[in-house]
């Protein structure tokens, strides 16, 4: 186990350490990353002084190099624009699209799972029908129009909920069904096939020959077994619905890191943007990780086949 | 096997194709008819302004007699003809970046299944690298630092999107490099590229298709979602997203500037998944008893 462990540590190092790589060069993909930290309008002198102070006349391998040492210390730089280090103000930002992620999460799960469950048991009749359409349907749905025709049904026709902004709980309903209903089908298809192929195996049929209740069987020995390729789903979604914060934020007007990626796009103030891509590509890193040690948990044969 | 024979086996195993794909075909046939005769169909300019009728509701008659069967947007241009015009905006992004990853990546996911040792080693590390960071991040993040643009777009999307066909490529190709024929082939003195291109490849080509469209419909999603936030097609060119972001503000006033342009993203991206499953159920036997 600890050897599993150990190695798999040692991938995500290297993802990290390759997620650094890529988004340095993606950042000098325009040629010239001052011109990305600059507010638009600042003088020609404004640029080469700054050019000077970043560190962005040198050779490319020593700013390779001085990059992954200041990430290395945990210093993410300092904004241009606004003269605050960057990771500060991603942190105060950071809380609203954790509740966001949060809510998406419950709705995705709480509403995802039964239902692939529900397909799984009903294969073939009719409400695995109506449900396969339900999902191929939230498949299909960008957010950003689920997003703006919540806001028109409930906020401007019916006047339910508020349209954007944060405040009570009521003004995370909607982002949190929008945002969730991508990953709702992800894990109702998921839950669908893993359940099936349990359901056929042959430790179910000798359950039943034994006289047990088709929904204890279910509870207590399918989802048990069930439950490992939903897992590791699980935590790529996680990652997914921070990513899609991006829009949802922006339509809701919600202050968490997608809305302050796409705002500082805008104020080309990208150290921050960069801070936010780092940051989110962590916590896709990390959560696959713990998604690998949880199945090592739950299923003995994943550690004992290393 | 030959592209012949693979077509042959291809055909045969759809003799029989369901009514409910018959009529997502046939929905994803028009559309890119649409989208192709845009030009030639399109009632007005789509370009073209009429501050006269501005925010006008479908089947508003203009002063110049034409009607406005979608609307017109904000700045009274026919919606009817910026949705047409969309389409092709949409599908040829989708399309071409598909093309661009399906390129990148099955080739490498080939090299890396046939070669082994450490081109494996890179090529497969270097998806695992990819696949940590969120697409949508990357490409919007792409996309901002090197500016707006079609070709520009279609590369971004093309180059973030590449590994999943590696995976499945590879995957596949080291259960083919195995089979007999492809060993009396490596006997009978053909090269790497030749057992590659003219042996592996046929077959392997289902997965591919099947990611392929699984993709395509993403694609769509993602090239709407980027011109949505202002950061993919720019106006006046239009494009379904950056409509809608349009519209998004006049929602309460014109809910048409958004329903139409969201309407067709939806049947296009519902027909192409739609599509994508029943591929997957046909050529993935495992998948079909259950």
């Amino acid at each position: 186990m600890l050897r599993y462990v150990g190695e798999r540590l040692l991938q995500a190092m290297i993802a990290i350490f390759g997620v650094l790589t890529i988004v340095f060069i993606v950042m000098h993909l325009s040629g010239d990353p001052t011109l990305l930290l600059v507010p638009q309008g600042a003088s020609a002198e404004m640029i080469a002084d700054l050019r000077r102070e970043l560190g962005f006349d040198r050779p490319l391998w020593v700013q390779y190099v001085g990059y992954l040492n200041d990430l290395i210390h945990l210093d993410f730089g300092e904004s241009v624009v606004q003269r605050v280090p960057a990771i500060d103000i991603v942190a105060s930002r950071l809380p609203y699209t954790i509740q966001l992620a949060a809510g998406a999460l419950t709705v995705a799960i709480g509403v995802g799972i039964p239902a692939g469950i529900l397909m799984a048991t009903r294969r073939g009749g009719w409400l695995d029908r109506v449900l396969t359409a339900v999902v191929v349907t939230g498949q299909s749905v960008p957010t950003f129009l689920s997003a703006i025709l919540l806001i028109f049904v409930f906020a401007v026709t019916l006047g339910w909920l508020p349209a954007s902004g944060i405040g009570g709980l009521s003004n995370l309903v909607m982002p949190s069904i929008a945002l969730g209903a991508l990953s709702m089908s992800t894990f109702a298809r998921m839950t669908r096939i893993s359940v099936a192929d349990e359901l056929s195996k042959d430790y179910v049929r000798a359950a039943r020959a034994r006289g047990l209740p088709m929904p204890k069987i279910i509870v207590r020995h399918v989802l048990r077994n069930a439950s490992i390729p939903v897992i590791s789903i699980a935590a790529l979604e996680i990652g997914n619905l921070l990513a899609g914060a991006v829009i949802i934020e922006t339509v809701f007007a919600w202050p968490g890191i997608g809305q302050l990626a796409i705002q500082s796009i805008q104020a080309r103030d990208f150290l921050i943007v960069q801070v936010i891509v780092l940051l989110i590509s962590f916590v896709y890193v990390i959560t696959a990780v713990l998604a690998d040690f949880i199945y090592a948990i739950v299923d003995p044969r994943i550690r004992l086949a290393r | 096997m030959t592209l012949a024979t693979l077509s042959t086996s291809l055909s045969a195993r759809f003799r029989r194709i369901p009514l409910p794909i018959l009529a997502v075909i046939a929905i994803l046939i028009t559309m890119v008819l649409l989208a192709a005769l845009a030009p030639w169909i399109a009632p007005a300019d789509p370009s073209r302004q009429d501050l006269f009728a501005r925010l006008k509701p479908p089947g508003f008659v203009g002063r110049s007699g034409i009607t406005y069967w979608f609307g017109t947007d904000d700045l009274g241009r026919d919606l009817l003809s910026r949705v047409l015009y969309g389409a092709g905006v949409s599908l040829g992004v989708a399309l071409l970046s598909v093309i661009v990853s399906t390129l990148v990546g099955v080739s490498l996911g080939m090299i890396a299944g046939w070669f082994r040792g450490w081109v494996e080693v890179v090529i497969m590390r270097l998806v695992d690298i990819m696949m940590s960071i969120p697409a949508v991040l990357l490409a919007v993040l792409t996309v901002a630092v090197l500016g707006p643009g079609f070709l520009k777009l279609v590369l971004v999307l093309g180059l973030t999107r590449w590994p999943r066909y590696t995976r499945v490529a590879y995957g596949q190709t080291l259960q083919v490099a195995n089979l007999p024929f492809i060993k009396a082939s490596e006997l009978a003195g053909a090269g790497a590229a030749r057992i590659l291109f003219h042996h592996v490849l046929p077959n392997i080509a289902g997965p591919v298709l099947v990611v392929a469209t699984a993709e395509f419909g993403l694609m769509i999603l993602t090239e709407a979602g980027l011109s949505f936030l202002g950061l993919g097609i720019q106006p006046p060119t239009p494009s379904w997203g950056s409509i809608m972001s349009v519209g998004r503000e006049y929602v309460e006033r014109a809910w048409w500037i958004v329903l139409f342009p969201g309407l067709s993203l939806f049947f296009l991206v519902f027909s192409v998944n739609l599509l994508g499953d029943w591929l997957r159920d046909q050529l993935d036997p495992r998948s079909r008893t259950r």
